[in-house]
């Protein structure tokens, strides 16, 4: 005869709304570690995502994602004869907030390297990659945005044509990824006045030198297209991401590129690592206290839950000793009532989690991995938890029992 | 009068406290008990009769003196708690004044309980455990929670309990004073037959004078010291 079960069904109302109460507090420690999960995998699906072997960054900067990192658009063709590159493409990455329907739209705008890649490796749910250079973007879900949704982004508009999934920057805002000259269009967008002012100071430059009071030809370039203009910059793209040819020593290729004193080259594993050690350090280590902080609150409001409900007990107990109970059946009472508590709880933590995770604004990643350790931790909780009512029992003289 | 004792006590002596608190709850007590035999122990309140009984019943230790249950000595060389709960329940079976049933449990599974205490299988438990409601007329109750229970029935199903294990010896500390006259004989006679019928020692604590006639032996105590009274119907105790 199992007392444990007995003594559960017995007082069944309480102990299910104890329970649920503890299984609760299971579900926030499960929860904290799914956020954690979630926004290491979140800082990583970029990186990830775009298939990079090589980043090739602004001099003695930490990458596009860590910092600002400008490039002229031109090291993509430097990048590419580098012996052991297959294949370079630009980067461009960063984040915008505008009105979109009257509320404010956070996204990050990342640039394909078009024609070669097309967005066909990203996590789409819905829709297709895009087909044209020009106007079309890929969105995230999170966004808000339905495929066929056109978006004004400085002066053109874009047609949402796919949808992904968890596609975040490292700060939780969605990513909508258009090609990269898309992508710098909206970046460097500047209204006509300020472009009107910009070519009037130009020319007024201009026609201040002698070069071009002589010639009238320059005062007339200097009015035109900044892009016509040889002196002037393109826009910058964030870096250059290159992909090794099959065979070729990621760390070899480094080297050979470590001699330019205009970049910075990391290897995917390096830029992992930058991103982990960098943006999401601290989060991650603020959410692992606070981890630590649950399970103990949890451990010790579990500790007196049971040792309450061995209170309750003591005159059952006294009375077990006095008709000779051993020691082990009082123990086995406790400890069992413990671990089916810390088990049920545990399940019902992982229902509500199941549930309720999904409506919450950044992810929240529950993997089976973490859930066997809580699962552990739960199994070590309970038995810690019990320890202080079979203290308690195991004091009670049998002849408590009369009287 | 003789056959195997279920009890023997030699010069039992209880002190409670030191000091200037010292009680000498019982002094020199000496009691033989036949298998068999059914024994009603009287006295006034405070005279030391549950010590008495909780000596005997090896819950607490006597101050002086021995105690031997069915044959045994049991002050005989270290006794642990555990031997000493493991002879218990193999042993002697309680019966209270109070209900002392587990509140948890049904009427049936607090019987049970002990059978499987001392190792018998959890049918065989239950199957005697039924048999002895049945035998003390309670087995269409044996469902029922305690709560669910009247106060007489309980006490049956403690009986039941006692039962359970066939001890040598069974200690009642004042199990009717909880029930009406008719009710509190109908269990004195319980405790005759069983020891009549089972070869049981049973000790009872009772105030109740009326149903002294059941008994095979009557004790008194007094102060801590315990006497042989003379039989019930001659005896002029008024109440
Ligand atoms: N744990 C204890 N500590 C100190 N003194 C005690 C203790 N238990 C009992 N006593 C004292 O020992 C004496 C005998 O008590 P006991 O309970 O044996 O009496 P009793 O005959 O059962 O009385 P009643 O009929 O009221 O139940 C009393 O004076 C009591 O105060
Ligand atoms: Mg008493």
């Amino acid at each position: 005869m199992n007392l444990a079960v007995r003594d559960i069904r017995h007082s069944l109302g309480r102990f299910t709304l104890t329970t649920i109460g503890v299984g609760m507090l299971l579900m926030v420690v499960m929860g904290m570690g799914g956020i954690y999960r979630g926004l290491v995998d979140d800082a990583l699906v970029v990186t990830r995502g775009v298939g990079a072997d090589l980043w090739v960054v602004q001099h003695d900067t930490r990458g596009p994602f860590a910092e600002v990192s400008r490039l002229p658009r031109s090291l993509v063709d430097r990048v590419a004869t580098v012996p052991g590159v297959q294949e370079a493409r630009e980067f461009v990455f960063h984040t915008i907030q505008r009105e979109h329907r009257g509320k404010p739209l956070r996204m990050g705008i990342l640039g394909l390297g078009w024609p070669i890649d097309k967005g066909q490796g990203l996590p789409l749910i819905a829709g297709r990659p895009l087909a044209q250079n020009h106007f079309e973007m890929i969105a995230d879900e999170s966004l808000g945005l339905a495929i066929g949704e056109k978006i004004s982004l400085g002066k053109e508009t874009y047609t949402v044509v796919g949808i992904t999934r968890w596609l975040v920057t490292s700060g939780g805002d969605g990513i909508a990824c258009f090609t990269s000259r898309d992508a710098q269009a909206i970046q460097f967008d500047e209204p006509g006045e300020s472009v009107r002012l910009e070519r009037q100071a130009r020319r007024g430059r201009a026609g201040e030198i002698d070069f071009g009071r002589t010639q009238p030809s320059v005062l007339e370039r200097a009015s035109s297209v900044s892009g016509n203009i040889a002196a002037l910059p393109g826009p910058a793209i964030s870096a250059v991401i290159a992909r090794l040819a099959p065979g070729a020593d990621a760390n070899e290729v480094q080297t050979l590129m470590g001699g330019w004193s205009d970049v910075t080259t990391y290897t995917q594993a390096q830029q992992e690592e930058l991103l982990l050690k960098g943006s999401v350090d601290r989060a991650r280590r603020q959410i692992l206290l606070f981890r630590v902080l649950l399970t103990v609150i949890s451990a010790v409001i579990m500790a007196l839950i049971i040792y309450t409900l061995t209170l309750d007990k003591l005159h059952p107990i006294a009375l077990l000793k006095l008709i000779g109970a051993p020691n082990r059946t009082i123990v086995g009472l406790i400890l069992q009532q413990s671990l089916i508590m810390g088990v049920l709880a545990f399940g019902v933590g992982y229902i509500i989690g199941l549930r309720l995770f999904p409506m919450f604004p950044r992810r929240v990643l529950v993997t089976n991995d973490d859930l066997i350790r809580v699962a552990g931790i739960v199994v070590v909780i309970s038995v810690f938890a019990s320890l202080l009512g079979i203290w308690k029992a195991m004091r009670v003289a049998p002849n408590e029992a009369i009287g | 009068m003789d056959g195997p004792l279920a009890l023997e006590t030699n010069g039992l002596t209880k002190v409670y406290g030191s000091g200037h608190t010292e009680v000498v709850a019982m002094r020199d007590a000496t009691m033989r008990v036949r298998r068999g035999e059914v024994v009603a122990l009287l006295g006034p309140s405070g005279a030391g009769k549950s010590t008495f009984l909780l000596c005997v019943g090896l819950i607490n230790p006597p101050t002086r003196g021995r105690v031997s249950i069915g044959g045994r000595l049991m002050q005989d060389g270290p006794r642990s708690l555990g031997d000493l709960r493991r002879f218990r329940r193999e042993n002697i079976g309680f019966v209270f004044q109070k209900s002392n049933l587990i509140p948890f449990l049904n009427a049936v599974d607090n019987v049970q309980i002990v059978g499987e205490l001392i190792g018998r299988p959890a049918s065989q438990a239950r199957r005697r455990a039924m048999e002895l409601l049945d035998e003390l007329g309670v087995g269409p109750r044996a469902r029922n929670m305690p709560t669910q229970l009247s106060g007489g029935e309980q006490q049956r199903v403690t009986i039941a309990r006692a039962l359970a294990n066939q001890p040598s010896l069974i200690l009642a500390d004042e199990p009717t004073a909880a029930l009406d006259g008719v009710r509190g004989r109908q269990v004195m006679e319980l405790f005759r037959n069983v020891a009549h019928d089972r070869g049981t020692g049973v000790i009872v604590v009772t105030h109740d004078h009326r149903a002294l006639d059941v008994f095979d032996t009557v004790y008194e105590m007094e102060d801590g010291s315990l006497r042989p009274a003379s039989r019930p119907e001659t005896s002029a105790v008024g109440e």
